[in-house]
């Protein structure tokens, strides 16, 4: 069909089907303070579960005393690791094959650790009767810093005393976990033994935290009368979730509902099982009420999923002009006391080895070791993939450090060693093969929209008026281009605990035309119920106002891996697809013979089927719902509904060019982002709008962690960041303006050509924040400095370089 | 345990009596007792404004003020600005122009957007990215909040000059 007819045009309009900047159906609850999150739920007689939590880093557990609180009127329970041990829930299986202490079973590895559970009526009581309970410590050596752990006499995990290999291999130390190895370790050396120019540097991501809005939580409750269990919480994988709960109970799984309500933001925080929700099973087990646990902020950070925390020991190697050879990059990767990283079983790093980045570099080799050390457990992908937006933050800074050692605008020199168009399906040195990309196209056309030589001209000249002294401000200009990897993925290598990392969505026609699609992924602000409603209206030709989206519920929602690391809309959102695929094609059936045709003789055309060649003899996808319902049709099951559960047959590769310009106080510390421009290419578009504020969201969860966030402890292990006093999280004063682009390359292998795009602004937004700050000294041979770009650090830049005179 | 103490407050234009320990959070009494949800918990250390209510012409952030502190006052929501069948300009703004994405933090910015532009109704980018600093957004990155605020500002303004 080509009819290009205004009616035609009105048709498409009314789907609001893909590329409508669409508003968002959510927001008419959101907006009258009609969300449901997880700390609105209130139940009959629920009670409320809060810890007591270990003030040290790393101590004996040498008594715990519960009587005073037990005693305090309305608390009703305080469990202990001793009370958990008989049902074999005083530990639990980590998502990276480690297990983690749910209560603290004779020892604590971290402060913030959970010790004993109190269940009381109200959380006052609950709160009051936490600082009953008495807790005897002897404090043992604190480890802090994953090379010193690596040498120490000081055994963290006892518990693993004499185990010599763990899930991902071999363990060559006691406070050792992995070794994980990718490429080719020979021929790197050998290039850059050879190598005319080679660039070295230690390039510390440090740690950080998510630290969504909203806390995690949940309600547990255990209804005894017919042996369900219903668990409502802040569950970025609620079907996994299920599974879980039902390995570590033993409560068959057709017996437990998992609901995710409304999320208040989860950024990787909320994928992890927490010891809170299972004390609160089995506190609602054990009392047969309903108990609500939801941590307060403090407790959320210093608790529950850090992210980061990688030390990357990069080396690049190159000619004289500028094309890169090869790279080394070795990591000790602090995971703190236990080894709780969510990522696929099969990658305990993650999918880090993304680390040669855009470019086309021959030979390449990456080495990961994993370290415990006396530090919150997490690891989670904090707005990225798994640790994608370390290894771009590694190869991005290793992209500069070489161009400083070429004496080399760092732009040329991404520029001529980009992987070309030509190149892609690409195969990457450590073993990803990158769907699709033009790159060329977008560095070309971010470095116009930003007049990047102008830029350059004008940083020279304040160099010259600095050295003049005439000002005290540099200026710095932030180059980045990052590939992310997204949409895990294929069944064949991804899986989680086991289960393979497809997701599903069914679709259920109503006989008047409007329909329900729930899927296995959940909101979390993404605006799903807005966006997958757009790739189906396209799909069935029903308009998106009339299809509802639900997201969350075991018991309904088909089974799902969920929501993190950009995956829903690569990999639920093709189940979308290829479900309303399944749609049209019985619709064509029942439209060939409503019309009296062959199947074959119809055609879709937006809304409805036609006959080919005759356009004017059609039926609509609403008359068609209703036939499957009101007509006895030859051959058919009456209904029309179909479930698609998609295996991605690769990940997709979203990619985009960041620039900002950036004024640093030389004297004071201070920064002033002038300009930031961001473009990004998540192949095809769904939701204009949505996108943008994706961009927006994730633009500044990177200019907090460049500029300021972080989880920092001082030597006895103490918590430095335990409040939003000392976490940095920006406001809408100190947050830069944005300003968005974007190229389209369709990933190849989606069935719609979507690739995701939610975290790519934090992955490629990182390097382009901290690249800015060394850009500013660099004609001062600045070569280095770590994250975070606070004042305080940049001033002491500044006056390491002896600039302060 | 302290003792309870009688409590009046005026809560969205209804007269509320309750017994509540002094010690209480106002945020708590309005969750917890008057099962009035809209206002949320981000911090409860006055950092994040996700439980900004109005009180007496005021924003407050309902974490930092103790029940017994707001005995007499009246206080207003997210949930007593506007009725499904009629919302606010500002609850338009934000959807219209995607402030929200989440959604946790909405009720708190809009609830402090409306007084910002009560005491201030024509205020410029800076004002309100000033005016609303007390308020955090984890998803959004602010700009179509401000965007939001300032759109609604704009159209308020159009509403009273015409209306005079
Ligand atoms: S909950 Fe009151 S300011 Fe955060
Ligand atoms: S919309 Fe999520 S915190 Fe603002």
């Amino acid at each position: 069909m080509n009819d290009l007819s205004p009616e035609r045009d009105n048709r498409i309009a009314n789907l609001k089907g893909l590329g409508c900047s669409r508003k968002r159906v959510e927001d008419v609850r959101f907006t009258q303070g009609k969300g449901n999150y997880v700390d609105d739920i209130k139940m009959a007689g629920m009670l409320h579960g809060d810890f007591v939590r270990s003030p040290y880093a790393h101590a004996r557990v040498v008594s715990i005393n519960t009587d005073a609180a037990m005693a305090l009127d309305g608390v009703i329970a305080v469990l202990t690791a001793k009370d958990l041990e008989p049902l074999g829930l005083h530990w639990m299986p980590t998502l990276a094959g480690d297990k983690q202490m749910v209560l603290a079973d004779g020892k604590v590895l971290f402060q913030g650790q959970e010790v004993a559970y109190v269940v009381a009526r109200d959380r006052y009581v609950a709160a009051d009767a936490v600082e009953l309970v008495e807790v005897e410590y002897e404090e043992l050596p604190v480890l802090v810093d994953p090379f010193m752990a690596l040498e120490s006499d000081t055994v963290l995990r006892e518990d693993l005393a004499g185990q010599t290999s763990g899930a991902h291999g071999e363990r060559r130390h006691p406070n050792h976990i992995f070794l994980w190895e990718e490429g080719d370790k020979a021929a790197t050396e050998a290039v850059l033994a050879e190598a005319e120019v080679v660039a070295e540097e230690m390039i510390y991501y440090h740690r950080t935290h998510p630290c969504p809005l909203e806390t995690c939580g949940c309600v547990a409750s255990m209804d005894k009368v017919n042996g369900k269990l219903t668990l409502y919480g802040t569950f970025q994988a609620p079907h996994v979730v299920r599974t879980v709960a039902s390995l570590l109970s033993g409560i068959e799984e057709h017996n437990i509902r998992v609901v995710s309500p409304d999320i208040g933001g989860g950024f990787g925080n909320k994928v992890g099982v927490y010891p809170g929700y299972v004390c609160s099973i089995v506190a609602s087990i054990v009392t047969g009420k309903p108990v609500k646990w939801v941590e307060d902020r403090m407790e959320n950070l210093m608790a529950t999923a850090f992210a980061r925390d990688y030390w990357m020991k990069g080396r690049i190697s190159a000619t004289k002009e500028g094309k890169i050879t090869g790279l080394h990059c070795h990591v000790t990767a602090d995971h703190g006391a236990f080894d709780a990283c969510a990522d696929p079983t099969k990658f305990p790093a993650g999918f880090f080895h993304i680390c040669t980045g855009s470019y086309d570099i021959p030979v390449a080799y990456v080495g990961v070791d994993g370290v415990y050390t006396n530090k919150a457990p997490g690891g989670v992908a904090y707005r990225c993939s798994f640790r994608v937006t370390e290894a771009a933050y590694f190869i991005e800074r290793m992209i500069e450090r070489l161009a400083q050692e070429l004496n080399m605008d760092s732009a040329e020199l991404r520029r001529i060693n980009f992987i070309r168009k030509d190149q892609f399906p690409y195969h990457s040195a450590l073993g990803w093969e990158y769907d699709s990309g033009d790159y060329h196209t977008a560095w070309d056309k971010a470095l116009a929209a930003v007049g990047y030589d102008t830029l350059r001209a004008e940083q020279a000249e304040r160099v010259e008026a600095f050295r003049r002294g005439e000002t005290r401000k540099l200026m710095g200009i932030g180059l980045s281009f990052f590939t992310e990897i997204v949409g895990a993925g294929p069944v064949k290598n991804c899986d989680i605990l086991g289960m393979g990392m497809f997701d599903s969505c069914e679709i259920r026609i109503h006989p008047t035309g409007s329909a329900i699609a729930r899927l296995g992924t959940i909101s979390q602000g993404q605006g799903h119920a807005t966006t997958f409603a757009q790739i189906l209206a396209s799909e069935i030709g029903i308009p998106a106002d009339s299809i509802t989206i639900e997201e969350g519920d075991t018991d309904t929602a088909p089974y799902g891996l969920g929501t993190y690391g950009s995956r829903s809309t690569p990999v639920a959102g093709a189940a979308t697809a290829l479900a309303g695929r399944k749609i049209r094609a019985k619709a064509q059936m029942i439209a060939a013979y409503l019309l009296e045709v062959h199947d074959n003789d119809v055609e879709f055309d937006v809304d409805r089927f036609v006959i080919k060649g005759a356009p004017e003899r059609f039926k609509t996808m609403k008359e068609i719902a209703y036939a499957a319902y009101n007509q006895a049709i030859p051959g058919l099951e009456p209904g029309l509904e179909a479930v698609s559960y998609y295996d991605p047959p690769n990940m997709t590769y979203p990619f985009g060019a960041y620039i900002c310009m950036m004024d640093v106080d030389v004297d004071t510390g201070e920064t002033e982002v002038r300009q930031v421009y961001a473009l990004d290419d998540c192949g095809t578009r769904i939701n204009p709008m949505v996108i943008e504020g994706q961009v927006h969201g994730g633009l500044t969860e990177a200019f907090a962690i460049v500029m300021g966030q972080e989880i920092a402890y001082d030597e006895m292990g103490n918590c430095k960041t335990g409040t939003l006093m000392d976490f940095f999280l920006p406001t809408a004063v100190e947050t830069p303006h944005y300003t968005t682009d974007f190229t389209e390359t369709p990933s190849p292998h989606h069935p719609i050509g979507a690739k995701g795009v939610g975290e790519s602004p934090n992955v490629g937004g990182v390097p382009m924040f901290s690249n800015a700050v060394h850009d500013a000294f660099r004609a001062f041979g600045l070569k280095q400095s770590h994250m975070p770009h606070d004042h305080w650090r940049i001033w002491r830049i500044a006056e390491g370089l002896g600039l302060h005179g | 345990m302290s003792k309870k103490m009688q409590i009046t407050l005026t809560v969205n234009g209804e007269a509320q009596d309750l017994l509540a320990e002094p010690r209480e959070l106002l945020i708590h009494v309005l969750r917890e007792r008057l099962n009035i949800t809209g206002p949320h918990i981000g911090c409860e250390t006055s950092h994040c404004g996700a439980c900004t209510v109005t009180m007496d012409g005021k924003s407050v952030k309902s974490c930092t003020v103790f029940v017994a502190q707001a005995n007499g006052a009246s206080i207003t929501t997210i949930e007593g600005i506007s009725t499904p069948d009629s919302l606010h300009v500002l609850q338009n703004a934000f959807r219209e122009h995607h402030g929200l994405q989440c959604g946790f933090c909405t009720p708190g910015m809009i609830t402090r957007a409306i007084q910002l532009l009560e005491d201030n109704p024509n205020p410029t980018e800076e004002e309100v990215r000033f005016g609303m600093a007390g308020n955090l957004c984890r998803c959004t990155g602010y700009q179509n909040i401000v965007k939001s605020v300032l759109a609604a500002a704009t159209e308020m303004s159009a509403a009273r000059e015409a209306a005079e």
